[in-house]
């Protein structure tokens, strides 16, 4: 029996082809994956938040019985960072620690026990320094420099002018001015970190399994950091449990268990606890920005001048990449004639922040979005109109040379007034209820990419041999969002064929072509078009066999399904096996490969930092979030959110939907209640409990509207759908909560105790205020 | 120090030598192989090890192995017999309850343990019966629509 031909094409809903293990629980995460004989790898992190590491004595650890390895700092003396200008981050710490959970030294042993006695048994001893864990503390001008080599503890400070600012305030007939603080946030994916090294010292070989998004990446700091060549390891990424970001670079405790690996001479599995994932990090900053805005009386926005100071943690990570994204990234939202940024990357004794999910977009797009809000009210106008009269014309450049060649904003506005009754409800809500708006977009794949090769930004190869099965080869990273999907569904549309007849191999270096991983939602953009170039050429060379085999031309051929015939003709066609056997004849396997690379064009503006922001294709989203408070409590519930999302095209409408949903609610938690805290750099939120995030009880419903802009160059016109909605829930919220207490709040989260003070607050202002009359 | 139980797991008769202080969850993934049920958390905190014992949801983590002794325990492996999903199984994969995954397994042994006491829960209860296990991609949209999808498809656990 046949199988039946489902819908399986570009715009259906398809279910993820890997979500059947997925809910049989028999997907292997690298936790899961059989390691027999492997040692336990553990890792000694720093107690202190900054200090000088002068003595690391490991003779004790090394004598205990069932230890195989000890290494410290002395064994990994090569720094590793994502951004080949900024590597200055060591798997194991070298002269000084600078974050309480920095790993110090790790140990091999025959179990787990055994190697948390040997972390017992590591003596250090260390002097000890002030440690800063804001800003303002960094920067002092007393502070000691966590890195010698950066004045004022700052890792970049940017600045740049597009317009006339000046000029742009001059103009506006209001202009305002605000401090905004976000905390810091993080990833909080579900999947602890682990990895599993195995070193072969015969062949001096090293193959690695790890949680990470960025395979590639991870092979080129195993590589520099082990000093081996790179064509002794192969990187395979098994199934992973989400990332949001966190797993956007290489991360300490992979290269630690790849050279633990080798000292030991063996396989070392490593799985990382709750705790040391929150102290691996790479979240979002803290961040304090200061934003003035110009408004002229009927909404236009005449001028913005933006300050950000970013609290980035111990290391450079992500860190330049992060404080370019907040800046650029104020424009191509709206048109803005006028933008100033000044933005400060700052050095902290906390742990090392980096990319997240809507990277260094969000606390900027609240300030904003926020400020937008409040003025469209004292100027006495709907804030949609405000939006409404600042919109883009596609297809345009911005001032910082960003171009926009597709833009939904103005339908996702449509929608989302219609479907919340905006028009009817907004500024008339009862007293403890309140509607909030709030826009924001995201890059669908950073143009430049961060480490220049001048290869393809993607490459994808199918293999098709006697079996008449196609495989797809791809090192795009599913890590959940469903990648391995969208690639099956495009070969499936482009081939005409059911999903049956397809495979998806990703993230073996020894197998898939290289491919820089999942971030700046680069996937379905770049892995995309690849995948379409790949399988348009595989049609075409079938279709030239077909034509073979029917002895006519290949314009001639027409393809139903499986079929391959002669159009306008009696021809019954042959089938689909048979024409794979024609096509295979003095051939013998076909390997078709695709590729997509971003034109120069696309590149961004030519100014320091310009690439940064740039992208083919920005997804556009707005939403409005209905709240209620309670006033005694503090507490807010959001009662329901309409979001609209523009993604070129929804390849898979489902998954759009799943994404978009999971971007909203990762900004609501953002937005109300997570955040990470810390004594004195000691972490006290690292666990679900003290880091906590939203659960089922606290989540509304999301009804997504997917808005199509048919991305002129997207595959299929699709563009991004899993960071874009994340920003705009912020001001969205903060919105809302403002017409339901009647007062404003500027920072984020909007916790309880917030909200209380500020009603407090409003409370004695009131009281003054009667006095006084 | 260790002492040898007997019980049920997924449908087996077994016996084994279980150290006193070996917690259920590692007992069915570092003994059994059974690495369908999830570790998320340092305890307690996540759901992601949720199995059903005699039925009931409980945590693999905060349950110590030699506890369940004489008792019956099932996991995801144990779901959807003879090759066939389950309609929780069915309907998590169809509505995209499930994205990474990672906390899936326990997400639809949670589920799964609701609809055996409640064939026809509502929108509440689904809530209140998950509200021990958390997801970071979903959002719980499409979790909620999946439970809801499984009622509507019919008979639980088959």
């Amino acid at each position: 029996m046949s199988a039946p031909v489902t819908q399986v094409g570009v715009g259906d809903r398809v279910p993820l082809v890997d979500g059947i293990e997925k809910v049989r629980g028999v997907a292997k995460y690298t936790a899961d994956l059989a390691a027999e004989g492997a040692l336990v790898g553990r890792i000694l992190r720093s107690p202190y938040s900054h200090a000088e590491l002068l003595d690391v004595d490991i003779s004790k650890a090394e004598a205990l019985p069932g230890v195989i390895a000890v290494i410290t700092g002395k064994d990994a003396p090569i720094p590793y960072g994502i951004v080949p200008i900024a590597q200055n981050e060591y798997p194991l710490a070298q002269e000084k620690v600078r974050y309480r959970g920095e790993p110090i030294a790790a140990v091999a042993a025959v179990d787990e026990a055994t190697a948390e006695a040997a972390l017992d048994l590591i003596e250090l001893t260390v002097r000890e320094l002030p440690g800063y864990y804001n800003a303002a503390a960094s920067r002092a001008a007393d502070a000691v420099l966590l890195h010698d080599n950066k004045p004022g503890n700052i890792e970049r400070d940017v600045h740049s002018t597009f317009g006339d600012v000046e000029v742009g305030f001059a103009e506006a007939d209001l202009v305002a001015e605000d401090v905004f603080h976000c905390e810091e946030v993080t990833h909080a994916h579900m999947e602890p970190h682990a990895a599993i090294a195995e070193y072969d010292p015969q062949r001096d070989h090293l193959t690695f399994h790890s949680v990470t998004q960025v395979p590639y990446y991870v092979h080129l700091m195993l590589a520099q950091c082990m000093d081996m060549n790179k064509s002794r390891i192969r990187v395979i990424k098994p199934f992973v449990g989400g990332g949001f970001g966190a797993r956007t670079e290489t991360l300490n405790f992979e290269l630690v268990c790849g050279i633990l690996a080798r000292a030991a001479k063996g396989r070392v599995r490593m799985v990382l606890t709750r705790e040391e994932t929150f102290l691996t990090h790479r979240g979002r900053p803290a961040a304090d920005i200061t934003l003035k805005l110009g408004l002229s009386k009927t909404g236009r926005i005449t001028a913005v001048k933006a300050e950000m100071e970013q609290y980035g943690g111990a290391y450079g990570g992500y860190g330049i990449v992060t404080i370019l994204y907040a800046g650029a990234l104020l424009n191509a939202l709206y048109d803005i004639p006028a933008v100033q940024y000044d933005g400060y990357r700052v050095y902290t004794n906390t742990p090392p922040c980096g990319a997240m999910r809507g990277h260094g977009t969000v606390d900027m797009r609240h300030a904003f979005d926020t400020m937008l809000n409040r003025m469209a009210r004292q100027l006495g106008l709907d804030p949609i109109e405000v939006r409404r009269a600042n919109l883009l014309k596609a297809p345009t450049e911005t001032l910082n040379g960003l171009q926009v060649t597709s833009y939904g904003l103005p339908e996702t506005l449509d929608w989302v007034e219609q479907a919340s009754g905006w028009k009817d409800r907004k500024g008339k809500m009862p007293k403890g209820r309140g509607l909030g708006i709030g826009c924001s977009h995201f890059v669908s794949g950073a143009a430049k990419p961060v480490q220049w090769t001048g290869q393809p930004d993607a490459v994808v190869n199918l293999k098709l041999d006697f079996d008449g099965g196609i495989t797809i080869l791809t090192g795009a990273a599913d890590i959940g969002q469903g990648s391995s999907t969208v690639v099956a569904q495009i070969v499936a549309e482009v081939m005409g064929l059911d999903h049956s007849r397809l495979r998806v191999i990703s993230n073996d270096s020894a197998l898939t072509p290289r491919d820089m991983g999942s971030y700046s939602s680069r996937v379905t953009y770049m892995v995309g078009n690849a995948t379409l170039d790949a399988a348009e050429k595989l049609k075409a060379r079938l279709i030239r066999a077909a034509a073979k085999a029917l002895e006519t031309e290949p314009e001639n051929i027409e393809c139903a399904g499986e079929t391959y015939r002669v159009a306008n003709s009696q021809d019954q066609g042959i089938p689909f096996d048979k024409v794979v056997q024609t096509a295979l004849i003095d051939h013998g396997a076909i390997t078709e490969r695709g590729t997509f690379t971003v034109p120069k064009s696309f590149q961004g503006g030519k100014h320091r930092g310009g690439a940064v922001g740039s992208t083919m294709g920005f997804s556009y989203a707005s939403q409005v979030v209905e709240v209620s408070v309670d006033e005694e409590t503090g507490e807010i519930t959001v009662e329901k959110v309409w979001v609209s999302h523009d993604c070129g095209y929804p390849i898979n409408p489902l998954a759009v939907e799943g994404q978009v949903q999971g971007a909203i609610w990762m900004g609501m938690g953002q937005a109300m209640m997570e955040e990470t805290r810390f004594h004195e750099g000691l972490p006290l939120h690292a666990n679900f409990l003290d880091y906590s995030f939203p659960t089922i009880m606290d989540s509304p419903d999301i009804e997504v509207h997917i808005v199509e802009s048919m991305d002129p160059n997207g595959p299929f016109g699709a563009k991004e759908a899993s960071e874009g909605g994340l920003a705009g829930f912020l001001p969205a919220l903060a919105e809302a909560v403002s017409e339901a207490i009647g007062c404003d709040i500027n920072d984020m989260p909007l916790t309880p105790d917030r909200i209380l003070d500020a009603l407090t607050k409003q409370r004695r202002a009131e009281k003054r205020r009667k006095a006084k009359a | 120090m260790a002492s040898i139980i007997g019980l049920t797991i997924n449908g087996r008769k077994q016996e084994h030598l279980i150290p006193d202080a070996m917690l259920l969850v590692d007992f069915l993934r570092d003994k059994l192989g059974l690495t369908g049920t999830k570790k998320g958390c340092d305890g307690g905190e996540c759901g992601a090890c949720t199995v059903l014992v005699d039925g009931k949801q409980r945590l693999g983590c905060m349950t110590l192995a030699k506890s369940v002794a004489g008792k019956t325990v099932e996991t995801i492996e144990s779901v959807g017999p003879h090759g066939r999903l389950s309609r929780l199984q069915t309907a998590f994969h169809e509505k995209l309850g499930t994205q990474c995954g990672f906390c899936t397994p326990g997400m639809i042994m949670a589920a799964e343990s609701l609809l055996r006491d409640n064939p026809d829960p509502d929108e509440d209860e689904i809530r209140t019966a998950l509200s021990g296990n958390l997801c970071r991609c979903t959002g719980y949209v499409k979790i909620i629509e999946s439970v809801q999808a499984a009622i509507a498809a019919g008979e639980v656990g088959k």
